[in-house]
């Protein structure tokens, strides 16, 4: 369980943007996270995966802190692809950075094989999101936050990227922090659902159903 | 990059490459030519025997002006190099830690605040003049503005999501400095080093014609720029127009094609 207690964090000289946060994710659990911009959404998402360090409370998986070094079990989405990679790099260095994912997989996401020799400046927005999605998923990760990653994707897009992500978090028990301000995918992507507002988390009341259809929806033949 | 930055890249490289060929080639080409004295042929003027006409000691100019740009691309493309290494290494060092940042843009600011040439002259002083001596003065005293970019440059991929994301993904320091900060940063070395050049044949030939530099039995364009003023009243300009302006050829062409990649890259 990626659990988070009683977390405090603030940039210098700004009052505290968490104060007392705590939140706990399942191994296999989907938990959605909203608020208005600027509530501190990324700033939890990034203390949760290690980027950055709380002034108070701790962050553990499975009661342990997160390791200094190796590949960390909780691993962080950002919305904009484009930063997420090294502009030099071609498109497959960046996907097997840690790991090289087989091609049933690479197929699953859509990922087409002649991406691999391309720079990622030759890739859409929606393309190169996939890229980091599926290199994210190393067989050690345990946890993903997802941050606003198909905000700036077409629907069709979105439907490709989250029933890639929700099939391996699936078979491989992923845990994922989903972070978006579109409330009605939370709430068709999620079992549970916070709502971050003046430093604190509030819980929402339970999706009645998350959407199954995310699930088993046949995929989208990639464009 | 567009037609004319693109020709202008392509013209500056070629005449960057024939200086650097003449450069390799004129030792063994020219052999002892530049020192051979024609006592018959004292200060002759420019003409169809000596090209650039002769010294009071009838050295053929032509011959000691090729001979003094070797020597000036030599030292110049060694202090570059030196200069550049310094820098980076200096950069790398700030990347160790707060402390040590401080330490280095302390360094900086300090050697930015001391005037060049006083800094060059104190140094190749110490150091005893010759060829090593201006290398060193012109290394040491000019690295501190390429270590500034470089600096910079580290910080701001130090923080680079991509780079956050590496290390995440369980990339040790080594790697990431490797394969993801000095790729970044060998370009900005590059173009670094290309415009740390002039300056440094520049200073080089200052320094000799200040007497810390080079010796007077080498022909390095300082000591002939030096020399050509004890004739200058007697109306013998070639002394010092020829020497001159290969000096600035060589230093202009070496400019625009550090000036034309660092365009190429920015955009």
């Amino acid at each position: 369980m990626l659990n988070a207690r009683d977390l405090r964090f603030g940039f210098a000289g700004q009052p505290p943007i968490l104060d007392d946060v705590s939140l706990s994710l399942e191994a296999g659990e989907w938990l959605g996270l909203n608020g208005d911009s600027g509530a501190g959404k990324s700033t939890l998402g990034q203390l949760l995966a290690g980027y950055l360090t709380p002034q108070a409370g701790t962050v553990t998986v499975d009661g342990a802190p997160l390791p200094r070094r190796g590949l960390r079990p909780v691993q962080w989405l950002p919305q904009s692809p484009e930063l997420a990679v090294n502009p030099r790099w071609r498109v497959k260095r960046i996907l097997e950075e840690a790991w090289t994912p087989p091609a049933a997989l690479r197929e699953a996401f859509g990922i087409e094989p002649d991406w691999m020799n391309r720079m990622p400046q030759a890739l859409s927005g929606g393309e190169l999101q996939r890229v980091c999605v599926l290199r994210a998923l190393a067989p050690d990760v345990r946890y993903l936050v997802a941050d606003e990653v198909s905000s700036m994707l077409d629907p069709l897009t979105q439907l490709d990227l989250w029933q890639g992500l929700r099939q391996i978090a699936d078979e491989r028990q992923i845990g994922v922090l989903v972070i978006s301000h579109d409330a009605a995918l939370l709430q068709r992507l999620c079992s549970h659902r916070l709502t971050l507002s003046d430093g604190q988390l509030y819980r929402e009341p339970p999706a009645e159903q998350p959407d199954a259809q995310i699930a088993t929806a046949p995929r989208q033949s990639p464009r | 990059m567009n037609q004319q930055p693109r020709l202008t890249a392509l013209l500056s490289t070629a005449l960057a490459a024939l200086v650097l060929a003449s450069a390799l080639m004129a030792a063994a080409w020219l052999g002892d030519a530049p020192q051979q004295m024609h006592f018959d042929a004292r200060l002759a003027p420019p003409g169809s025997n000596y090209w650039f006409g002769t010294d009071a000691l009838g050295r053929d100019m032509a011959a000691r002006t090729l001979a003094g740009l070797t020597l000036s691309f030599w030292v110049g493309s060694s202090a570059a190099l030196l200069g550049t290494l310094i820098a980076l290494s200096m950069a790398l060092l700030a990347m160790l830690g707060p402390r040590w940042d401080a330490l280095v843009s302390l360094a900086i600011d300090t050697l930015l605040s001391v005037p060049h040439l006083l800094l060059l002259l104190m140094i190749a002083f110490a150091l005893g003049g010759g060829t090593q001596a201006v290398i060193i003065a012109v290394a040491l005293s000019h690295w501190p503005s390429l270590a500034r970019v470089l600096r910079a440059e580290l910080l701001h991929i130090r923080h680079a999501p991509y780079v956050q994301i590496s290390q995440a993904l369980g990339k040790p320091r080594r790697f990431i400095v490797r394969h993801h900060w000095i790729p970044q940063v060998l370009p900005h070395c590059l173009v670094g080093a290309l415009l740390l050049f002039p300056h440094a044949v520049l200073h080089e030939a200052a320094l000799s014609f200040l007497g810390v530099g080079l010796s007077a039995d080498q022909p390095a364009i300082g000591v002939l720029l030096g020399e050509s003023m004890r004739h200058v009243s007697g109306g013998d300009w070639w002394l010092g127009v020829f020497p001159g302006a290969g000096l600035l050829l060589m230093v202009l062409c070496i400019q625009r094609l550090g000036e034309t990649l660092r365009r190429a890259w920015s955009t």
